[in-house]
Formats: C-alpha cells, sequence, structure tokens
C-alpha cells in the first residue's frame, strides 16, 4: 500500500489540491472547506518531503503520466531543485493556512469563505504543478492555473482598489503568459518536442537558427514579467499592496520563487548557459536588470507610507539578488540565488504574517497608524524585528546565508564592482526596515496602538514559524544551503 | 577539565543566563541573583581556561560549518584569552552594578535589560575566541544587534536618534566594508583561518594583490570595524551616550568597542602578519589616522560640558591608541595595543561607574555641576582620580605601561610625529580629565542650599554616596587599575608569544639571508 | 525573398499583424473592455501560429482514411498473434501478468505504427501535425478562462467606480 503510494506521489501531490478544491466548493461552508484545505495542504507537504528525500538518495524521479512515455505523454520530473522549490512552497502553503482563518475572517465576507479555501487550493496546485512538471506546455497550463487563481485572490481584498489592480496584474500577467506560449510554440517549432529533456537534447545551440534565438527572448521576457524583474515589475506592488492579507503572505513567498524556478529551469535544463551566458549576453543584461532593480526599488521602498507596498518594492529588490546569482553560472553562485529563493520565502512570507497581525489589531497598513505598535503588541513587533534583521542580512538569520554565498561567487567570478554595490544596496534594506522598527518602538502610540492587544496565539505561533525558521537556517544550513549547493551541482552538470 | 570543555562551557554560561533571566523575569531578586551567580561561574571558568592557555596551549573547539567552507570554530590564543578575562571580570562588576543603578532609577523593562547584557557578554566571549575572521563577524554583528535594545533603553525621542546613528555607523560600516574586506581576504587566500604570521603572505609573493591593494584592504578592516571608532566613523560612540550608564560602562569598557580594537589587532596580527605590515608599510597611512584621531578627540573632548559626552571622546581617543600600535606592527607596539585594551577597559569602566554613581546620588550630569560634589562622594571622586591617572598613563596607573609600549613603538619605527602625537594627547588628557575631580573635591559647592547644610553638619554624615551596589564595584575597579600597572610584566609575558612566534614563524621558512636582516 | 516566400508565409504575416495590433491595443487603451478585446486579439494571434506551424505542406487532416484503418486491422491481428506467441512463451513465469499485457500492448501499438507508415508510405498521405492543434484548445480554455474573469473583473470595477476609462479611474483613486 505505502509503496503504490509511493510511486505516485509525484502526481498526487498535484491531484490531492486539484480535487480538494472543488470539494471545497461543494462542501459551501467556510468551516468545512478550511479544513479540508489545510489537511490537504498538509499532505502536499508531506509529498514533497517525501520526494525531496527519494531524490536526494536516488536521484531523480520520473513519473510517466497515465503510462503514457514520453515524448508521448508528460512527464513529471523531481530532481532536487525541485523536490526543495516543492517543500518550501508546500511548506509555506500549509504554513499560511495555518494562520489565516482569523486574517480571513477580518478581511473577506464571510458568504466567500469557501471559494477563497478554494481558489487557494488551484493557486497552490498551479505553483507545485510548475514544479513538478518535466513537460513545457505543462508549465503554460500550471502557470495559468496559479496565475487565474491569484487574480481572483487578489481581487478579494477590502478596498475597491483590490479589483483594480488584479485586473491590471491579469493583463501584464496574460501578456506575460501569451509570450511563453509563443516562445514554447517556437521552440516546439525547432524540435518537435515539448518535453524539458527533449528539447533540451535536439536544440540546436551555437549555430542556430533565429527561430531558437527569438523562442529564448520571449520565453526570457515572459518569465521576466512572471518574476517582476525590475522595468517589467509594475503589477507588483499594487497586487500586493491591495490583496487580502493571507493572499500576499503567501503570493509573496512562492508565486514569484516558482517563476524565478522556471527561469532556472529554462537556462540551464533546456538552453544551456554557455549559450544564454557566452553566445548571448544575457549575464550581463540580468546583472544590468537586477542591480537596477535592486536599487530602484529599494529606494522606491524607503519612501512609502504604506507597509505592504514598502515590503512589495523589497520583494522586487529582492528577486534582483536571486537573478544576480543565476546570472553567475557558478555553484557558488547559483546555489545562492537558489538558497535565496528559500531563504527570502521564509522571510518575506513571516513579515508579511506580521503585516497580516498588524491589520487585524490596527486595522491599517498605514505607518502612521502603526506608531508604538510595538508597546502594546510586543511579539509581533519583535517577530517584525527579526525578519527585518533577515531581509537585511544580518548574521545568524537566514539572509545572511543567502548574502554571503551570494558575496562570495561574485568575488570568485571577479566582479568586484558588483560586490561593492550589493552590500551597498544591503544598507537601503536597513533604512526602510528600522524606518518600521522606529514607528513601532518610538513614536508615540497610535489611537489604534494604544487601545490594540497582542495578536492572537493562532496567528502568532505561524508566524513566529517562519520568523524561527529565518534563524534556524541562519545557523543550520544543510538543509537550505547544502541542497541549495547539491540542486545547483546538479543543474550545471546536466547542462549540455 | 579539559580546556575544549570550558571553552563551550564559558561561551554557554551567558546563553544560561539569558534563559535565567528570562524565566525568572518576574522575580527581579532570583533574577539578579542568577545574572550575578553566572557571571562568576563565567569568570571562573575563563580563569581556569586562562592557565592552559598562558602555559602555551592553544585549546580549539568546533561548532561545525555553518557553510561549506565557512566553520564557527573558536580557538582561544592569548590576546583573546586577555580580553576574554577582561570582558568576563567587568561583566560581574557591571552587572552588581548595573542592579544597583537600575534599581536605584527604578528603569523599566529591566528582564530585557539584562537578557541584551548576557548576549552582548556571549557575542564579546565568542569574538574573542573566535577561530577565524567568518566567526569573528557573526560575533561581531551579533553584539551590535544585542546592544541596540540597550541603547534605546529609554525608549525615548532622544534615544531613537541615538540608537539610529548607532546602528547606521555601525551596520553600514561593518556590512558595507568589514564583509567586503572579509570576503575579498577569502577570494585571496582561500582560508579565513587566523594563523600566526598571517594569511595573505602567499597572495602578496604570487602577486594576487599589489602594495595598493593591501593598503586599500587594511584599510577596509579598519575602517569597517566601525566599534574601533576611528575617525570618521566615530559619532555612534556619543550618540551611545544616551544609554543607562551601566550600559555606557559596558559599551565603551568592556564590550562592544573593545571588540572593535581587538578585531583590529586580531586580524593585523593574523590576518595580515606583522612581518607583512611592517615590510610593505602599507598600513602607516591608517596609523596617521589613528594619530590624528587621538589628539583630535582630545580636543573635542575639552569642550564637553556633559561628563558622559567627555568620557565618549576620551574613548574614541583611547581607542585610537590602540588601533596605532596595531598599525605600527612592531612588537612593541602591538604588545602596547593588547595591554591597553585591558588597561583601559578597568580605568574607563571607574570613570562611567563613577559619572552613574555622580547621575544616581546627585543627579548631575554635566562637569560644571560637579564642584565641591567630592565632599559628598570621597570616594567616587579618588576612584575618579585613580582612573584618570591611569587612562592619562602616569604611574602609578596601568596605562602608564601600555603608552610606554606604544611611545617605543612609534619610536622604533621613526614616526616620530606620531610620538609627539601621544605626548600631546596624553597632556591633553590631563587637561580634560584631572580638572574633574580637581573641582570636584576643591571649590566650594556653588548652590548656597547645600552650603548651610554641610556647614553644620560633620565630615562624615555628609557623605551621600551612590548605593552600595555602586560604590563597591567602582572602588574595586579603581583599585584594579593601580593593580594593573603591578601586573604590567605578566601581561608582557602572556602577550609576547603572539608576536614573538610570528617573527619566527616568518623566519623559519624565510631562513634566506634576506629575510633574517 | 521573392514575392513567393513572403506570400508563402501569408500565415505568418497575419500573426505578427495581429500579434501587434492586440499588444498596440492592450497597452494604449485605456479603456478595460477595450484591453480585454486586445489581450483576445493577441492571445488569438497565437493560436494562429500554433496552427499554422502544426500544418504541413500538402498535408491532410490527421485522420485515417477508412481504407488504410482496414489495411491497419488486417497488419493488427497478424502481428498480434505474434506478439500472443510470444506472451504465451513466458506467460507461465511472469507474475504479474497485468504488467505482460501492457507490455504486450505497447509492442502492438508500435507494430501498428510501423504497420501504418508502411501503408502511408505506399499511399503518399502526409498527415498535418495535430499536437498543436490540439495544444491550441488547452489554450483556448485558458484563454476563455482569462477573458471571463477579466470581464467579472471588469464589473465588479465598474460597480465600485462606475467607469470602465482607466484614466478616470485612477483620478477618482487619487481623489480619494
Amino acid at each position: 500500500m505505502i509503496d503504490a503510494i509511493d510511486s505516485h506521489l509525484a502526481i498526487l501531490l498535484i491531484v490531492l489540491p486539484l480535487m480538494a478544491a472543488p470539494i471545497c466548493v461543494l462542501l459551501g461552508n467556510g468551516r468545512a472547506a478550511y479544513t479540508l484545505a489545510l489537511l490537504v495542504s498538509i499532505l502536499t507537504f508531506a509529498c514533497s518531503v517525501t520526494m525531496l528525500d527519494e531524490a536526494l538518495e536516488h536521484g531523480v524521479i520520473y513519473y510517466d503520466l497515465g503510462n503514457w512515455h514520453p515524448p508521448y505523454g508528460i512527464e513529471y520530473r523531481v530532481d532536487v531543485f525541485s523536490g526543495f522549490v516543492l517543500t518550501f512552497v508546500s511548506g509555506i502553503g500549509a504554513a499560511v493556512l495555518l494562520y489565516a482563518p482569523m486574517s480571513v475572517r477580518d478581511e473577506i465576507p464571510a458568504s466567500k469563505h469557501y471559494l477563497f479555501y478554494a481558489t487557494y487550493l488551484l493557486c497552490l496546485t498551479g505553483l507545485l504543478g510548475m514544479c513538478v512538471t518535466g513537460d513545457l506546455f505543462n508549465v503554460f497550463v500550471f502557470l495559468e492555473i496559479s496565475s487565474l487563481s491569484s487574480y481572483a485572490l487578489i481581487s478579494l481584498g477590502k478596498t475597491r482598489r483590490a479589483p483594480l489592480a488584479a485586473f491590471q496584474y491579469l493583463i501584464l500577467g496574460s501578456i506575460g503568459a501569451t509570450f511563453i506560449l509563443i516562445g514554447i510554440g517556437l521552440l516546439y517549432q525547432m524540435t518537435g518536442a515539448l518535453n524539458m529533456d527533449e528539447i533540451a537534447a535536439r536544440v540546436p545551440h551555437e549555430d542556430g537558427p533565429r527561430t531558437v534565438l527569438v523562442a529564448f527572448a520571449f520565453l526570457t521576457v515572459g518569465l521576466c514579467i512572471k518574476m517582476a524583474v525590475f522595468p517589467v515589475h509594475t503589477w507588483l506592488p499594487n497586487a500586493y499592496t491591495y490583496a487580502p492579507s493571507v493572499v500576499t503572505c503567501f503570493i509573496a513567498a512562492t508565486s514569484t520563487k516558482v517563476s524565478v524556478y522556471v527561469f532556472v529551469r529554462l537556462i540551464y535544463g533546456i538552453i544551456s548557459p554557455g549559450f544564454a551566458f557566452n553566445f548571448l549576453p544575457l549575464d550581463t543584461e540580468l546583472m544590468f536588470f537586477s542591480l537596477a532593480g535592486i536599487f530602484i526599488a529599494s529606494t522606491a521602498a524607503i519612501y512609502q507610507d504604506n507597509i505592504k507596498r514598502m515590503l512589495a518594492y523589497s520583494s522586487v529588490a529582492q528577486v534582483g539578488y536571486m537573478l544576480l546569482g543565476i546570472s553567475l553560472a557558478t555553484p557558488t553562485g547559483l546555489s545562492g540565488g537558489i538558497v535565496h529563493m528559500f531563504n527570502h520565502a521564509l522571510i518575506k512570507g513571516g513579515l508579511f504574517m506580521v503585516v497580516g497581525c498588524f491589520v487585524l489589531r490596527l486595522g491599517s497598513v498605514q505607518m502612521s497608524d502603526w506608531k508604538g505598535a510595538g508597546r502594546t503588541m510586543p511579539w509581533t513587533a519583535t517577530a517584525w524585528v527579526i525578519g527585518g534583521l533577515g531581509l537585511i542580512g544580518v548574521p545568524l538569520t537566514a539572509g545572511f546565508i543567502s548574502k554571503w554565498l551570494l558575496l562570495t561567487s561574485i568575488f570568485e567570478a571577479g566582479w568586484w564592482p558588483i560586490a561593492v554595490l550589493m552590500l551597498v544596496s544591503s544598507l537601503l534594506a536597513v533604512v526602510y526596515i528600522w524606518r518600521v522598527v522606529e514607528t513601532l518602538f518610538f513614536a508615540e502610540p497610535s489611537e489604534a496602538a494604544a487601545m490594540a492587544t497582542e495578536a492572537p496565539l493562532r496567528m502568532l505561533i505561524p508566524t513566529y514559524l517562519l520568523i524561527g525558521g529565518t534563524l534556524v537556517f541562519g545557523v543550520w544550513t544543510t538543509y537550505s544551503a547544502g541542497i541549495a549547493h547539491a540542486a545547483a551541482i546538479a543543474l550545471l552538470g546536466e547542462a549540455p | 577539565m579539559a580546556p575544549e570543555t570550558l571553552i563551550g562551557i564559558s561561551l554557554g554560561l551567558p546563553l544560561v543566563a539569558v534563559v535565567l533571566v528570562v524565566l525568572f523575569g518576574r522575580m527581579p531578586n532570583l533574577r539578579d541573583g542568577c545574572s550575578g551567580v553566572v557571571a562568576g561561574l563565567v569568570f571562573i571558568s575563563t580563569v581556569w581556561l586562562s592557565t592552559t592557555v598562558f602555559s602555551g596551549g592553544r585549546p580549539q573547539w568546533s561548532l561545525g560549518e555553518m557553510l561549506p567552507g565557512f566553520e564557527i570554530a573558536f580557538r582561544v590564543e592569548p590576546l583573546g584569552m586577555l580580553f576574554a578575562l577582561v570582558a568576563a571580570g567587568l561583566w560581574i562588576l557591571t552587572t552588581a552594578y548595573a542592579v544597583g543603578y537600575m534599581r536605584g532609577h527604578h528603569e523599566q523593562h529591566q528582564t530585557r535589560f539584562f537578557v541584551c547584557f548576557a548576549i552582548a557578554i556571549f557575542a564579546a566571549l565568542a569574538a574573542a575566541f573566535s577561530a577565524n575572521l567568518f566567526t569573528l563577524f557573526v560575533a561581531y554583528e551579533l553584539m551590535t544587534i544585542s546592544t541596540y535594545p540597550l541603547v534605546t533603553h529609554h525608549g525615548t525621542r532622544e534615544a531613537c536618534r541615538g540608537g539610529r546613528v548607532y546602528l547606521g555607523i555601525l551596520l553600514s560600516t561593518s556590512i558595507g566594508l568589514f564583509m567586503l574586506a572579509i570576503v575579498w581576504t577569502w577570494s585571496l587566500a582561500g582560508t579565513l583561518d587566523f594563523r600566526i604570521g598571517g594569511i595573505l603572505s602567499e597572495a602578496v609573493a604570487s602577486g594576487r594583490i599589489s602594495q595598493t591593494g593591501l593598503g586599500i584592504l587594511i584599510g577596509l578592516f579598519t575602517f569597517g570595524i566601525g566599534k574601533a571608532a576611528l575617525m570618521p566613523f566615530h559619532r555612534w560612540l556619543p550618540a551611545a551616550m544616551v544609554a543607562p550608564t551601566p550600559v555606557s560602562a559596558l559599551l565603551h569598557a568592556v564590550a562592544v568597542v573593545k571588540v572593535g580594537v581587538f578585531s583590529v589587532l586580531k586580524i593585523c596580527i593574523y590576518i595580515f602578519g606583522l612581518e607583512l605590515l611592517r615590510e610593505s608599510g602599507v598600513s602607516l597611512y591608517l596609523a596617521y589616522v589613528a594619530g590624528f584621531t587621538l589628539v583630535v578627540a582630545s580636543l573635542v573632548a575639552m569642550t564637553k560640558d556633559n561628563l558622559k559626552a567627555r568620557l565618549a571622546y576620551s574613548t574614541i581617543g583611547q581607542l585610537a591608541y590602540i588601533t596605532l600600535g596595531a598599525m605600527l606592527a612592531t612588537p612593541n607596539s602591538v604588545i602596547g595595543g593588547g595591554m591597553h585594551i585591558a588597561m583601559h577597559a578597568v580605568g574607563k569602566i571607574t570613570l562611567f561607574f563613577c559619572a552613574g554613581a555622580i547621575y544616581v546620588a546627585a543627579h548631575k550630569k554635566n562637569i560644571s555641576e560637579l564642584d565641591g560634589l567630592g565632599r559628598k562622594m570621597p570616594l567616587t571622586f579618588a576612584a575618579f582620580l585613580i582612573a584618570s591617572v591611569s587612562i592619562i598613563g602616569l604611574p602609578p596607573g596601568g596605562g602608564a605601561w601600555s603608552k610606554w609600549f606604544l611611545a617605543i613603538g612609534t619610536v622604533e619605527t621613526h614616526q616620530y610625529w606620531l610620538t609627539a602625537a601621544l605626548m600631546v594627547s596624553s597632556l591633553l588628557n590631563i587637561a580634560y580629565l584631572v580638572p574633574i575631580p580637581i573641582r570636584a573635591f576643591m571649590k566650594s559647592p556653588s548652590s548656597s542650599t547645600d552650603g548651610e547644610t554641610t556647614a553644620k553638619s560633620s565630615w562624615f554624615s555628609e557623605m551621600q554616596e551612590a548605593p552600595l551596589l555602586c560604590v563597591v564595584p567602582l572602588c574595586i575597579t579603581a583599585i584594579g587599575s593601580v593593580a594593573l600597572f603591578f601586573a604590567a610584566q605578566w601581561i608582557y609575558e602572556i602577550l609576547l608569544p603572539v608576536t614573538e612566534s610570528a617573527s619566527a614563524m616568518m623566519n623559519i621558512p624565510g631562513s634566506t639571508p634576506g629575510a633574517t636582516k | 525573398m521573392t514575392l513567393e516566400t513572403i506570400a508563402g508565409l501569408y500565415n505568418y504575416w497575419m500573426v505578427i499583424f495581429l500579434m501587434m495590433t492586440g499588444f498596440y491595443i492592450v497597452l494604449a487603451r485605456k479603456n478595460l473592455i477595450k484591453s480585454v478585446i486586445g489581450l483576445n486579439i493577441f492571445q488569438t494571434s497565437v493560436f494562429l501560429l500554433y496552427i499554422t506551424m502544426g500544418k504541413v505542406n500538402n498535408g491532410t487532416a490527421p485522420i485515417i482514411p477508412p481504407a488504410i484503418v482496414e489495411a491497419q486491422k488486417s497488419a493488427h491481428e497478424s502481428h498480434a498473434g505474434a506478439a500472443a506467441g510470444g506472451v504465451a512463451e513466458h506467460g507461465a513465469g511472469v507474475a504479474e501478468h497485468g504488467a505482460g499485457v501492457a507490455e504486450h500492448g505497447a509492442v502492438v501499438a508500435e507494430h501498428g505504427a510501423g504497420a501504418a507508415e508502411a501503408v502511408h508510405a505506399a499511399g503518399d498521405i502526409v498527415y498535418s501535425n495535430p499536437l498543436p492543434s490540439v495544444l491550441m484548445l488547452t489554450a483556448i480554455v485558458v484563454g476563455i478562462a482569462t477573458t471571463a474573469l477579466a470581464l467579472a473583473l471588469v464589473v465588479r470595477i465598474r460597480e465600485d467606480y462606475g467607469t470602465v476609462d482607466e484614466e478616470r479611474i485612477l483620478e477618482l483613486d487619487r481623489g480619494e
């Protein structure tokens, strides 16, 4: 029995949340839907952990959907890298659900609760599917599943700006997805295959026709929109700001990371880094845009009074760090980029949870309303401090690990001016994080803050789960940097 | 007990204190008792450890790799041991003093205060024992973060501003410069271990780093260690004066600034190697920066009326002495620098204890208000005078020896301008420190109401000293600063291996005639 | 590039024209409904692109003509007989019967395909590639879902703001 389940884990990971979503709708009851969603998300987490463990021990797991072998059928493929991303996406998915009920009750009308949980599960399905599949067209399908459900989730926000933000995201997101679709089509035209490994084996590299270049360009631009890389990040601040707190937590922690995952797969799994970085100057371009993004977005974050928006801009900047690592194409650089995906997911997820706690008690995300809240809500405020330190990259937090790896790899590559810029940019994070810290602890309490009580334990515990995680993975990196390193080696090794 | 275990115990005990203080947060007596007992135990275990280290042992203890290739590891050598002894010893006194001060002042959030205090001590010990730059950096940053709540303890606007400068300068220098320098070093040497003779000589020999590059690198280190308060990164020290006095004492005398200069010394000795620095002369420009700092800081100190601000600038000047010693890189100057860590620690903590005691007993912050106070608080001001003597560098204060060695260092390297700077600064020290106790003892009280009461009562009943827990520690440290004058020979001998083996290590492989000139 | 090749790429020119039109509408129009329409045109161009690439010169629809189905059936039967013999030989030793059958099926399928290919060569029939069209079925579904969601959002926006003009909406927001 166990064996039978064991061999079907890859598909269970997708089927469970996908099936649970319509059941949630059928249940039609917020509480029941929540219980189901929580159960399913925990099960998916268990599945991912088991698969990651298996991938670490026995190598890549292949699963042919419906027992149709590739190239006819769709193949699911879990290696260390995808297992790692799956694990933290499903883990954070479960943690956010654990955190959700009180915040959802506060921000979303009760009649829509069961729909919310159904959509949440769909979004989770899409994100996990993007990581688990080895078929390029399948990636597009799952991308659209996750995107469509996240548009819907964002539009649930309290203010009337939420639907508009969702709409703007929808337009840009669809353009991005369509670009990806064009790119996949052109690649298919060149190779006649949709399976990633097949494409990689067949795609002509150096002297290939221009079609490959065009396909690559479309895919890159499309994914950049989804990753919210600097010049095409415009959808992100609004979407994060106006979405319900729980949705922001989930999307900020996972959605862009999964797009980064697909981008890494594209570069290292399909188009070889040699083609992307030596034949094409993508590395310098990525580096330019990521650094520009880091500086501009961090500076923008400093001037925000809306804390959600501030964190959103910070997310844009942090994606820059991930791309910086990816564009290095060295084992340390790549593992720095990968581990930063994980660390940033933990940190940003935790910070947005803190924001959710404050929203519940203070009813606002404006800095002026948060004044002095550190006195009445010390635990929540402390969580902010710890998460913020992680974002800055102070030693003993997870953020330090990824920054250190990136920094050493940049030095290895001999690009020390980039290293200097990177360090200077992390000082910008000090400014925007500490603005909030000072507001929380030193300002005279605002009316709301003076009346506030500590956030409920049901929200604090998941918050501290993630925030504590940033401390744990800041000291003990076997399962973050270690796995990321293994993943990077595998990725670089398999590049043709 | 094995010395390896002792390292673990010394480091673990402050963390135990953290847990105990949190657990007993509601019971002040038990909580503060725990702090004191643990502080005592830490001191005992460091003393125990020091018997091994000073007799030539170099115990090591590795906590494992935090990242592949970057290890959290500890290795105790004499310089670190001396620093750890100073930190642990003064922690006991500071704890006792802090209990007296905080209660005498009815401060809020005492539990948080003692927790952060213990973490800061943990960080100081970890830095002292660190076996590589990576560990040192982690401990260094931990100290920055853990002392921030101490600096901003009062939670007022002023505290917030001070804290902002404090954190801003320390974090930005450490992340922007120090971290950069560490990674650069790693890319040059392939390791971050502290080794006698340095780890960069190979990179220099193979031409991977030029003389200019080496100069920039040591500049990154020295300025990046913002806690060494070399100008122009000294502003955080006066800004941190908003903290309660025990914190200032801890910050300025024991933990924070000493970690800074200790790191500078350690990096000069074990990363660059004294030989390399001496021969290339790349660090000389920093010696002049230090010389500039120590004169200017003394001049600024003279203009300050606020007692704590004056002491802060005095600290900046004294730290520059140690940096100067490190940058001159002769055996004598390095020993002088190392010795000055201890001498200045004991002296300066006394001065801060006095400042705190004056504030608790008489609520006076400014020097101009101290007239005649010496009659009410004779012990405090006597201690102040003794510590001043040590800071100035006059016998029988311990500071005399360290300054003597530093001066020898400047003469050895023929940097007579620096010798002059040292002398001028010492004169300035006299000018800004000695008038304080003189004023308190000699001048009559300015306010008339005080005068009436003093005229009627006897000398003894006039005494209005601070609480006993405040006065006893400051008397002990004052005596300590004199005792150190007589212990200088001992310190010299324990620090000698640091410099001797450096030249020995350099000479054994390089037995060519050129190397042994 | 001769006129013939340019004309021969007629479909691609249309794709590019539609793509650019749609893209321009999405970016330039401030009316939300029109953005949705632009998005649709944009997506349609991609459908065309895929379908065009699936077309093979002189290829027919990928449906096997009945005559060939007959021929294939006979070929299948003969192969099935041979394969069944093979299974019978090993069948006794094979514990998992189902697996054996599955393998058997795969073998047959391959042989069947081989037979069909042989028949094609004889009949000289070229099929268009059906896969892109199938993919587009999925993409169309996705497109419909996107459009539906977008329109639903527009309805909500219209309820809240009373307009579907983006500039007007932004003005209203600023006015708050």
